[in-house]
C-alpha cells in the first residue's frame, strides 16, 4: 500500500519488516520517531534507554543474544554511543545490528553540526544514508541482511530533511523475526588485546570486501545524461540536484557513504568533463575522490555549513532564480520560548534576580537562555552543567561556590548527570545542582523516561526516587521545591547556596503541556489597579504583554499558573 | 504537471502539522507524488514554524525556497510577511488575521509591524485574509484555527469539499470531528 510517510517512520517500518526483534533508544531530534513509531508494534521489545550508551549496548546484547537489533539517535548521541561502536565492529554481530543516527544540517534542534558519517570511516563501520522515505524503508530493511553477511554493525544516517519529511512509501513483504543459535565464543565477543589484535586485520579485510560491494551494489546509483556535468552526490543533496539539473547532468548517487567505491568513482569521473561533489557539512565524499587523485569542484562552490536547498544548486550553476517580493516592514524574530505555564520559569526568574551563574544543560530548559531572562551561562552538552559547576568552582573558589548552580532536566541528570553529581560529592565542591524536574522528557516531545514512573508504551514501569538516589551519590542536602511557589524557591536557592556542603533543589513540577496536568482559570489584568511598573513582563511569560500601557493577559494563552500574581505588588493580576 | 508548492506557516502549537497531515493524505489520494517537510523539536516551543507540501507528477526536493510557492496559507499575520518572499510572482496568500506578539515584541525590543498586508498588496500580492479566530471559536475551538484556515485555502486545489470533510473525518480524533467539520465548514463560506 502506498502511504505519506516522514522518514523516520519509513525507518520503522524497514527495520519492522527486516525482522527486527529489540529496539532502544535514547530520543533525540531528529531521530526520535524512528523509536515512537517502533514501540507501536507489539511483536517487538521497544524501550526507552537512559542514554545512548546504555541504548547501543543492549542492542548489542540482542544481537548477540542472536535477535536483529536496533537503536536510534541524533548526532550527537553517537557521541555517546561511540565506546560501544568502536569495538562492535571489532566484535561483530550474531543477530543483524543497526544503529541509526539522525544529523541535524543548519542545526534546527542541536548544539552543533556534526557530521556523523566520519564516525564510519573512524570506526570501520559500513554506512547507509538514503535519500527520501522510501529509501528509508529500503535501506533499512536490508541493512539486516548487510550486516549479518558482512559480520559489522551498520550505520544508517539520516539528516534532517529526509528523517522529518514525508514522501510516499510502498512497504513490502515481512521478514520474520527469527533468533538465531547462541554459541559462546570467547575469541569472537570478548575483546581482550589478544583477542582484538587477532580481530583487527579481519575489520581491515571486511572494509576492502564492503568496497568491492559499493563498486557494483543497490545504493549506489549512476544516472549517464551528459558528458558535460557529472555530479556525485547523497541523501538530500541528490533531490536538490535533480530539481534544478534535471536529466541535464549525470549523477552519481552514493547510499552507502562509506566504504565509498573507488573505481565507480574513477571510472564516472573519466565520463565527465568536469566532476562536482555536492553534499551538506563536510567534504567527506570530496576528501575520497581527490585522495584517489581525482579532480573535483566540491567546498569552494557548496558551503561547509548548514543546509542546501534547490536555490543552492541554482545559485552555483548559475540558472536564474525566481523573482520574489517582501514586505517593507522589519519583521521582528519569532524565537522559541518558554510555555506560559511553563514550571522552569518561577526558577528562572529566582536565579536572574538573585544574579546567579548557572550552568546550563541540554532540554527545553535551554530556553531560560533567552530575553528577558538571560539565566543561563552555558550550555554544552548532555550533562555538562553539573560536572562543569564543579570545576568553574573548584577555578573560582569559595565565592563562586555561593554564586553558581547547575540546571538540569530529570531525563538529562538520568542521561549523564549522575556521575557528575557523584564527581560534585567525591571530589568535594559545595556545588549546588538544581534538577528541573518536570515529570517528563519534553524538548523531544514528551517521552517518558526512568524517573516518570512509565515506560515507553505508556505502561507502568519502576520509577527513580530522585531524592533517594541523590542522597545515595553522595548528597545529604536534598530538598524539594515547587517552582510556581516563588518565595519558596527563593529560600531555597538562596540557602542552599550559603550551605558548607554540596546540595540538590529538586525544582518539581510536571510539564504544563502533559495532558494529565490540570490547568487553573486564566488570570487577568484589573486595569485601574496595574501601575505600568512592568515588573510582571520580566517573567518573559508569552501570555502577558502591555497594550494600551497597561499589562495585559491572553486568557487562550494563560493556564492560571499564578507566579505573575505573586510578583505584582499592586494586586492588580486576579 | 509541474509541481505545486505550498507552505503552511505559523506560531509553534497553532496546529500546522495536522493541516499538513490532512492535506498531505488527499493529494496522495488524489494520485500526486507528494512531499511533505517539516521541523520538530526546538521551534516549536512558540516559535515560528513552516511545513512545506509540494505535489505534482514526480516531486524532488522536500522543501522550498525563495519566489517558488504557489500559495502560502498563514496561521498568523507577522508570519505571511515573515515568508512572503518565498511566493512566486502571481503566488496567493491565504492569512489568518491574528495577531500573536513574538518575544522581542512582548519585551519591547521590536515592534509588531502594522501594515504588512497592505503592503503585500500593494506590491501585487493577491492576499485572502480572514479572522479565522472568532470563526474557529463559533466553531466551538480557538484550536480549529488551523482547519478554518484550511477551509478557506481549499478553494485553490483542485480537490471538491466532501473529500475535504471526509478526509478530516479521518483525520481528526472522533470526538472533535463534528467540530472541525463545522471550522472548514466556516472558512470554506467565508
Amino acid at each position: 500500500m502506498k502511504k505519506l510517510m516522514i522518514g523516520n517512520q519509513a525507518i520503522a517500518e524497514g527495520l519492522h519488516d527486516g525482522g527486527l526483534g529489540v529496539v532502544s533508544s535514547y530520543p533525540g531530534t531528529p531521530s526520535t520517531e524512528i523509536t515512537e513509531f517502533l514501540s507501536k508494534f507489539y511483536d517487538i521489545h521497544s524501550e526507552w534507554a537512559p542514554n545512548e550508551k546504555v541504548a547501543c549496548e543492549v542492542a548489542f546484547g540482542a544481537s548477540l543474544a542472536g535477535a536483529r537489533a536496533a537503536c536510534a539517535m541524533k548526532h550527537v548521541g553517537l557521541n555517546v554511543a561511540a565506546d560501544p561502536l568502536f569495538t562492535l565492529s571489532y566484535t561483530g554481530v550474531n543477530g543483524g545490528l543497526v544503529i541509526c543516527v539522525a544529523d541535524d544540517p543548519a542545526m534546527h534542534s542541536s548544539q552543533n553540526e556534526q557530521d556523523s558519517r566520519h564516525y564510519a570511516m573512524a570506526s570501520k563501520v559500513p554506512m547507509l544514508e538514503p535519500a527520501d522515505s522510501m529509501e528509508a524503508y529500503a535501506f533499512a530493511k536490508s541493512a539486516f541482511e548487510l550486516s549479518e553477511k558482512y559480520d559489522t554493525p551498520v550505520l544508517l544516517r539520516m539528516c534532517t530533511r529526509i528523517a522529518h519529511s514525508q514522501s510516499i512509501v510502498e512497504t513490502g513483504e515481512k521478514v520474520p523475526a527469527t533468533l538465531k543459535n547462541y554459541e559462546k565464543n570467547p575469541a569472537k565477543y570478548i575483546m581482550t588485546p589478544a583477542n582484538a589484535i587477532k580481530k583487527h586485520p579481519l575489520v581491515e579485510e571486511r572494509t576492502l570486501a564492503l568496497q568491492e560491494l559499493a563498486e557494483n551494489c543497490e545504493y549506489n546509483k549512476v544516472e549517464m545524461n551528459s558528458d558535460e556535468i557529472g555530479i556525485i552526490t547523497s541523501g538530500c543533496s541528490y533531490q536538490y540536484v535533480k530539481e534544478v539539473m534535471g536529466d541535464s547532468a549525470s549523477i552519481l548517487k552514493i547510499g552507502m557513504p562509506y566504504p565509498l567505491p573507488v573505481k565507480l568513482i574513477k571510472e564516472f569521473a573519466s565520463k565527465v568533463k568536469t566532476l562536482y561533489v555536492i553534499e551538506e557539512l563536510d567534504p567527506f565524499i570530496e576528501n575520497h575522490v581527490k585522495a584517489l587523485g581525482v579532480d573535483c569542484i566540491g567546498k569552494e562552490k557548496f558551503s561547509i555549513l548548514g543546509e542546501f536547498s534547490q536555490n543552492t544548486i541554482a545559485k552555483a550553476f548559475g540558472k536564474e532564480l525566481p523573482e520574489s517580493v517582501s514586505a517593507d516592514s522589519v519583521i521582528p524574530n519569532r524565537p522559541p520560548m518558554m510555555c506560559a505555564g511553563c514550571p522552569h520559569r518561577g526558577l528562572y526568574y529566582t536565579l536572574a534576580k538573585n544574579k546567579i551563574t548557572a550552568l546550563g544543560d541540554i532540554g527545553c530548559y535551554t530556553l531560560g537562555a533567552a530575553p528577558p531572562l538571560n539565566a543561563l551561562d552555558s550550555t554544552l552538552c548532555m550533562g555538562a552543567s553539573v560536572s562543569g559547576l564543579h570545576g568553574f568552582n573548584i577555578a573560582r573558589g569559595k565565592d563562586a561556590e555561593k554564586k553558581s548552580v547547575a540546571v538540569i532536566g530529570d531525563s538529562t541528570f538520568m542521561h549523564s548527570g549522575m556521575t557528575g553529581l557523584v564527581n560534585v560529592a567525591y571530589n568535594a565542591t559545595n556545588s549546588t545542582v538544581i534538577i528541573v524536574d518536570n515529570s517528563i522528557t519534553g524538548m523531544t516531545g514528551h517521552q517518558q523516561n526512568p524517573t516518570t514512573g512509565y515506560n515507553i508504551k505508556g505502561d507502568p514501569a519502576a520509577k527513580v526516587d530522585l531524592e533517594a538516589l541523590c542522597k545515595a551519590l553522595g548528597i545529604n542536602r536534598v530538598r524539594v521545591v515547587d517552582p510556581y511557589d516563588l518565595k519558596a524557591c527563593n529560600d531555597a536557592v538562596k540557602e542552599e547556596l550559603a550551605a558548607e556542603e554540596p546540595s540538590v533543589i529538586i525544582s518539581r513540577r510536571p510539564c504544563v503541556l502533559l495532558k494529565s496536568v490540570k490547568h487553573e482559570a486564566p488570570l487577568n489584568v484589573d486595569t485601574d489597579k496595574c501601575k505600568s511598573c512592568k515588573r510582571c513582563m520580566t517573567l518573559g511569560c508569552p501570555a502577558i504583554s502591555m497594550k494600551d500601557g497597561k499589562a495585559k493577559i491572553d486568557t487562550t494563552l494563560c493556564v492560571g499558573c499564578g507566579v505573575c500574581k505573586q510578583l505584582c505588588a499592586f494586586d492588580a493580576i486576579v | 504537471m509541474k509541481t505545486v508548492s505550498v507552505m503552511i506557516v505559523g506560531v509553534g502549537g497553532q496546529g500546522s502539522l495536522l493541516a499538513s497531515k490532512l492535506l498531505g493524505r488527499l493529494l496522495v489520494d488524489e494520485g500526486y507524488d507528494v512531499k511533505v517537510s517539516e521541523v520538530h523539536g526546538m521551534s516549536q516551543r512558540g516559535g515560528s514554524v513552516v511545513t512545506y507540501v509540494r505535489f505534482g507528477d514526480k516531486v524532488y526536493s522536500p522543501i522550498i525556497t525563495d519566489g517558488e510557492a504557489d500559495i502560502i496559507i498563514s496561521f498568523e499575520k507577522l508570519e505571511a510577511g515573515r515568508y512572503a518572499s518565498y511566493l512566486k510572482k502571481g503566488g496567493k496568500i491565504v492569512v489568518n488575521t491574528q495577531e500573536i506578539d513574538p518575544m522581542p515584541v512582548i519585551i519591547g525590543a521590536a515592534e509588531y509591524p502594522e501594515n504588512i498586508l497592505d503592503e503585500l498588496t500593494e506590491k501585487g500580492v493577491s492576499v485572502d485574509a480572514l479572522d479565522a479566530l472568532s470563526l474557529a471559536e463559533q466553531a466551538g475551538s480557538s484550536k480549529a484555527v488551523n482547519i478554518v484556515l484550511m477551509g478557506k485555502a481549499s478553494k485553490y486545489f483542485d480537490i471538491p469539499y466532501e473529500k475535504w470533510i471526509a478526509a478530516i473525518e479521518n483525520t481528526v480524533a472522533p470526538k472533535f470531528v463534528e467540530m472541525n467539520k463545522k471550522a472548514f465548514d466556516l472558512g470554506y463560506r467565508s
